[in-house]
């Protein structure tokens, strides 16, 4: 059990390429959300080059896993990662959010490949991913459908909509991710509406639930999403527990950073905290 | 009234399905507890596997349906038409309609007609709602004849879609069961030069019958069945302008948005001429019969007349 160290180092050299890219496309575009990018950075890196069933040659791959992003206004992390596997150039990325662009501000899966579903208006990509998880079943496949949610986006109702269609469906071929990093735009989510306790409500729902683990170690995020492919008769829910802004000192933890572009001077600043990968990929 | 045919257009929507279903493996139906009423029971019986029905949760309705849709399947959701697109406008335009999605909305309970259950459930602004956003197709089937044939040809048309159908029985207009229905394409039901009534749903009904009553008073009127609201067959609306000098509209909806502003706005830019629109009058409804409602709130076939009148006293002008 557990991946090695040197899958470790390789994962970790990744995300910070990932975060690299996040404040370096949301800093031209002086547009878009870093703080929810970078507090999902670490899990996304380890779903598109450690877990999931995909080729980048081969978007629409029947027998592929399929990634949601719920959150969509986390879009940077997801366009980095894609582009990084290989599903777009990464020069794509400088386009980030500038007209007659691909890389919309929220994702549109019409314009860039690898984006399984348009996303943005929150609460809506979980009861997608419980329309693919059904699907797939339907079709005999042993594909997973994994699902990014915010905490902040657990106030939205459909969620609740989902998650209760999800476990009557026992839909074990969805995996839920909490990206659970406390803050919303208005502040502390505890503060502007409390989500939890957040496992008993999961659990409440007829969800199997993994967490919380540490959404920035590797290693753990690889063995709750290993644990999470195993359960039978039900969907799996890991709650990450997460840091926003994590990697740049000056947005962890604070909600200014969730829709703010940094500008010059906090971009070198951010760079260089988050620092260079150990060896070129 | 008592010799024709009555059919409720959700019944054959039922059966369309279930027949559909044995020609489409990937065709998959959604509900949320209604399906008793939008008859997608019919289809769940035969094919349980591919039924689903996701309880009082309209908003989950519609993302599963595109979630569906997404990974290959021609997805069909109903509910009530005002649940349908009120209670799930954001979700059908966010996730169905921008990304293009292969998720057929077919709402049932449309207009006042609905009746007795009263004001919450007369969907009255659904054909604007759903009309404003982009790549939707918005089709309103005149009777059980239309509804079949709208059903069979939007399981082969890539793309969202709305259909408003209605609870009660009404008369079918179409004798020929492969009537010439296209989706798109307005149907001239009646010829006619001195001005022209232009409805969908119902109202065709009553615009066939105002017709008739304005030709005992020597008054000839085109009728049109523009049972597609969107994509707008122009041309068949901007001919009828130009020939006939004078339009009625019909429609059991609100006159704001749907069916009769659709033709003003094209008339106003290509071709004016005077519109009167029968419809609600910007007013919710009620509990009550069926016809009596329509009665109360303008929208039987003297209403048609009334206008039609009114219309010809403003072209003479």
């Amino acid at each position: 059990m557990g991946i090695s160290v040197e899958k470790q180092k390789q994962l970790e050299d990744k995300a910070r390429l990932i975060r690299r890219h996040i404040i370096e496309m949301i800093s031209l575009a002086q547009s878009g959300h870093p703080g929810g990018s970078l507090s999902a950075a670490d899990i996304v890196t380890c779903l598109y080059f450690y877990k999931m069933r995909h080729d980048p040659k081969r978007p629409a791959w029947p027998d592929r896993d399929k990634f949601v992003l719920s959150k969509g206004h986390a879009a940077p992390v997801w366009y980095a990662a894609l582009s990084e596997a290989g599903y777009f150039p990464v020069d794509y990325l400088k386009t980030l959010r500038q007209i007659g662009g691909a890389l919309q501000g929220h994702p549109d899966r019409l314009s860039v490949p690898g984006i399984e579903m348009t996303t943005g208006s929150l609460g809506q990509g979980l009861s997608v991913s419980v329309g693919m998880a059904l699907a797939a079943r339907l079709d005999k496949k042993d594909t997973k459908i994994y699902c990014m949610i915010g905490d902040g986006e657990s106030q939205e109702g459909q969620i609740w909509e989902a998650a209760m269609a999800a476990g009557h469906y026992k839909l074990d071929n969805l995996v839920v991710l909490l990206d659970h990093n406390k803050l919303q735009i208005d502040g502390l989510v505890e503060g502007v509406m409390g989500i939890e306790p957040v496992a008993d409500k999961w659990k409440a729902f007829r969800w199997n639930v993994i967490g919380p683990v540490d959404g920035h170690a590797m290693h753990a995020i690889c063995d709750a999403l290993d644990s999470a492919g195993k359960i039978k008769g039900k969907p799996t829910i890991i709650i990450f527990d997460t840091t926003k802004g994590r990697g740049v000192s000056f947005m962890e933890n604070v909600a200014g950073f969730h829709g703010k572009a940094p500008n010059a001077e906090e971009t070198s600043k951010a760079l260089q905290e988050i620092g260079h990968c150990q060896k070129k990929n | 009234m008592s010799e024709e045919k009555l059919i409720a257009s959700r019944d054959v929507y039922g059966k369309t399905l279930a027949e559909l279903g044995k020609v489409y493996p990937d065709l998959v139906v959604l509900d949320a507890d209604l399906s008793q009423s939008t008859k997608t029971c019919v289809f769940g019986k035969e094919f349980p596997d591919r039924f689903f029905n996701m309880g009082v949760a309209e908003q989950n309705l519609i993302g599963v349906a595109a979630g569906l849709a997404a990974s290959g399947k021609i997805a069909f959701a109903s509910t009530f038409a005002v649940f349908a697109s009120g209670r799930a406008w954001d979700q059908i335009r966010a996730s169905v309609a921008y990304p293009h999605l292969n998720v057929k909305i077919v709402a049932t309970h449309g207009g006042i007609t609905t009746g007795e259950d009263g004001a919450t459930h007369q969907a009255l602004e659904d054909i604007a709602i759903m009309r404003v956003m982009p790549n939707m197709t918005v089709i309103v089937p005149a009777d059980a004849v239309e509804t079949r044939l709208a059903i069979h040809q939007l399981v082969k048309m890539d793309g969202p879609a709305y259909v408003r159908l209605n609870r009660l029985a009404v008369p079918v207009i179409h004798e020929n069961e492969n009537c010439d229905f296209e989706i798109g394409r307005a149907q001239t039901l009646h010829a006619g030069s001195d001005l022209t009534i232009i409805a969908c749903g119902i109202m065709v009904k009553a615009a066939l019958d105002a017709a008739k009553i304005l030709k005992a008073s020597g008054i000839l009127a085109r009728v049109i069945n523009l049972h597609t609201i969107k994509p707008l067959d122009v041309k068949c609306i901007l001919l009828a302008a130009q020939e006939t000098g004078a339009l009625v509209t019909a429609e059991e909806h609100s006159i704001i948005g749907g069916l009769g502003a659709a033709v003003a706005e094209v008339v106003c830019e290509n071709c004016p001429v005077p519109v009167v629109r029968v419809g609600m009058k910007d007013i919710f409804g009620e509990s009550g019969k069926p016809a009596a409602l329509l009665e109360k709130y303008g929208m039987t076939a003297a209403d048609i007349v009334t206008a039609a009148k009114t219309a010809l006293k403003r072209k003479s002008k």
